[in-house]
């Protein structure tokens, strides 16, 4: 055998081994499949202080890893959905610790701030998770508006507590380059904190922001509100018009008696739910409007 | 100072032999290949999480370089025994010692220089591609020239390290100099808490003893500045300077013992 044909021998040779060990890879997956939910949901380290020591100046790399662990978490468990029972466990201590190892890392406090917050299986519905991290973002730069902006949000959208939420407000005004709205907002905040107009307002603002993930969750919640406003008129209309006695309450009677032209839909183009006993409208379960934020349905 | 050049250029060019290089392959291959993927997983912040990469893999290739390569600089002479031949030309200890120094301290400059590069090919192809909304939430400008002081301090830093390797180099096995100045280095890193030891003890004499420590090890966590470039915060001219007069006049301190070491070594 010449060297050239020996080789050739030994790359086709190796070639065969890696291709073989390739097949048995999946043929072990196929008939042995790995439970890697259960991987990722472990948390190995939860002290921030003590992975910060131990990456020594890598620090902000670590803070990398562990915001896309935070980012698969949370796309992981929301795509999930409420079926698989998962609530979005590890979100906090994940964001928690990204930002002790990056203290700056502006956009964790922020995703921690929306998301924390949204209501199950939207997010965990830790509107307290939101705040203590948007604290945490405080004592690190407290001249960052967006951080008092955003817990007065909170506490605006999440606990429904105007006042504190006015106060917020009225602090983020108070910091360098805030946007003048932010005191005529404080100030309706204390003279008509249900307002959904001011809901309105305040998700408008934050669907300007340069991040697609805050947009496309302002734009829904957005049309959450739409459909809330469209939900208070069919009430209202129904409310008015009851059925015959005996009768239930259904699309097709209210058609029927030409108080709709046709079963109304939500703003994403999904058609209404009727409860058949009491007439309420609400937003089908298929739409991508559900579920709706209770909290928001009883603002006015 | 031919005689430093000399020796310097010769380890410059055993370094190149050594397929040192190499390294920036793997270097531009992982930033590059990182920098699609990320753009996947990260929610919009994938320039921070470049910049991060780039620069903790910059720190990370001199690191394994300094040591690796610093441990063996004095020790292979003397245990192939060419250190005869070396000496007995019109070459001194000090200027041998020097020449070592010099020549791979030249390679570390080439490495970080070319990865320097590197690092803003790849991110001026994202600030091309990203759009001016995306541009207008990053922290800092995509090519932001500040990450140049980062840089500039791990360079720094990494001489400092060569330095500590050369030194061990002169009296130890590779095995041990390599141990040590990884002790060293990660000591380093842990010395700004010696400074605050008092914080956690009431001992008078634990704490001149850290505080103490806290002078003789060198302060390599001062070096660090990823995270203040990367999100575009003030790293001040003054700070460079008297971070980088410290780095230069720890590297001359050890230099000098080592070439002490080194002059006081019987090579019969």
């Amino acid at each position: 055998m010449t060297p050239r044909a020996r080789d050739a021998a030994l790359v086709v040779a190796a070639l065969v081994m890696f291709g073989s060990a390739v097949a048995l890879q999946i043929a072990r997956d196929n008939r042995y499949p790995r439970d890697t939910r259960q991987a990722e949901k472990i948390l190995y380290v939860r002290s921030g202080e003590a992975i910060k020591r131990m990456t020594l100046s890598f620090d902000a790399l670590a803070s990398d890893v562990y915001w896309i662990r935070a980012i698969q978490h949370y796309g992981g468990d929301r795509l999930a959905g409420p079926e698989a029972g998962t609530k979005y466990q590890l979100l906090y201590p994940l964001l928690d610790l990204t930002t002790t190892l990056d203290p700056y890392f502006n956009i964790a406090y922020r995703f921690g701030a929306i998301f924390l917050s949204e209501g199950y299986p939207g997010g965990p519905g830790r509107p307290d998770q939101s705040v203590a991290l948007l604290r945490k973002a405080i004592v690190v730069m407290p001249r960052k508006w967006q951080y008092y902006h955003d817990v007065g949000f909170v506490y605006y959208w999440r606990f429904r507590d105007y006042q504190t939420a006015a106060l917020w407000f009225q602090r983020a005004a108070a910091q360098p380059n805030a946007p003048n709205w932010l005191t005529p907002l404080a100030a309706a905040m204390l003279t008509q904190g249900k307002d959904r107009a001011a809901a309105r307002f305040l998700w408008q603002q934050i669907a300007q922001s340069e991040e697609p993930w805050m947009r496309r969750n302002a734009e829904r919640a957005l049309l959450q509100l739409q459909a809330m406003d469209q939900i208070d008129r069919y009430d209202a209309v129904i409310a008015r018009f009851p059925p015959p006695s005996g009768e239930q309450y259904s699309w097709a009677g209210l058609i029927r008696r030409r108080l709709f032209i046709r079963v109304p839909l939500d703003p994403t183009g999904t058609p209404y739910d009727i409860d058949p006993a009491t007439g309420r409208v609400s937003v089908s379960s298929q739409s991508p409007l559900f579920p709706m934020p209770q909290e928001a349905r009883q603002l006015q | 100072m031919r005689a430093v050049r000399t020796v310097a250029v010769n380890v410059f060019r055993e370094s190149v032999r050594d397929r040192v290089p190499y390294n920036l392959v793997l270097f531009a291959v992982l930033l590059i290949s990182s920098s699609y993927l990320i753009g996947q997983l990260t929610a919009g912040q994938d320039v921070k999480i470049i910049k991060d990469l780039g620069l903790a893999a910059t720190a990370v290739f001199g690191l394994f370089i300094s040591i690796f390569i610093g441990i063996g600089l004095v020790s292979k002479e003397v245990e192939r025994r060419s250190i005869y031949a070396l000496l007995s030309k019109p070459i001194s200890r000090p200027q041998f010692i020097a020449g070592k120094y010099a020549g791979l301290v030249l390679t570390l400059a080439v490495n970080v220089a070319v990865m320097s590069i590197a690092l803003y090919l790849v991110l001026g192809y994202m600030v091309w591609t990203a759009p001016p909304t995306i541009r207008a939430g990053w922290d800092a400008p995509g090519l932001d020239p500040a990450l140049l002081k980062a840089i500039f301090l791990i360079f720094i830093e990494l001489m400092l390290i060569t330095a500590i390797a050369v030194f061990f180099s002169t009296f130890s096995t590779p095995i041990l100099s390599a141990a040590l100045t990884f002790g060293l280095f990660v000591a380093g890193h842990f010395n700004a808490d010696l400074k605050n030891f008092d914080r956690v003890v009431n001992s008078r004499a634990a704490v001149l003893l850290a505080r103490g420590a806290y002078h003789v090890l060198p302060d390599l966590s001062a070096f660090d500045v990823k995270t203040q470039v990367v999100h575009g915060l003030p790293v001040t001219a003054g700070y460079l300077a008297t971070t980088t007069a410290y780095g230069l006049a720890y590297v001359a301190g050890l230099l000098l013992i080592a070439t002490l070491v080194f002059s006081n070594r019987d090579f019969k």
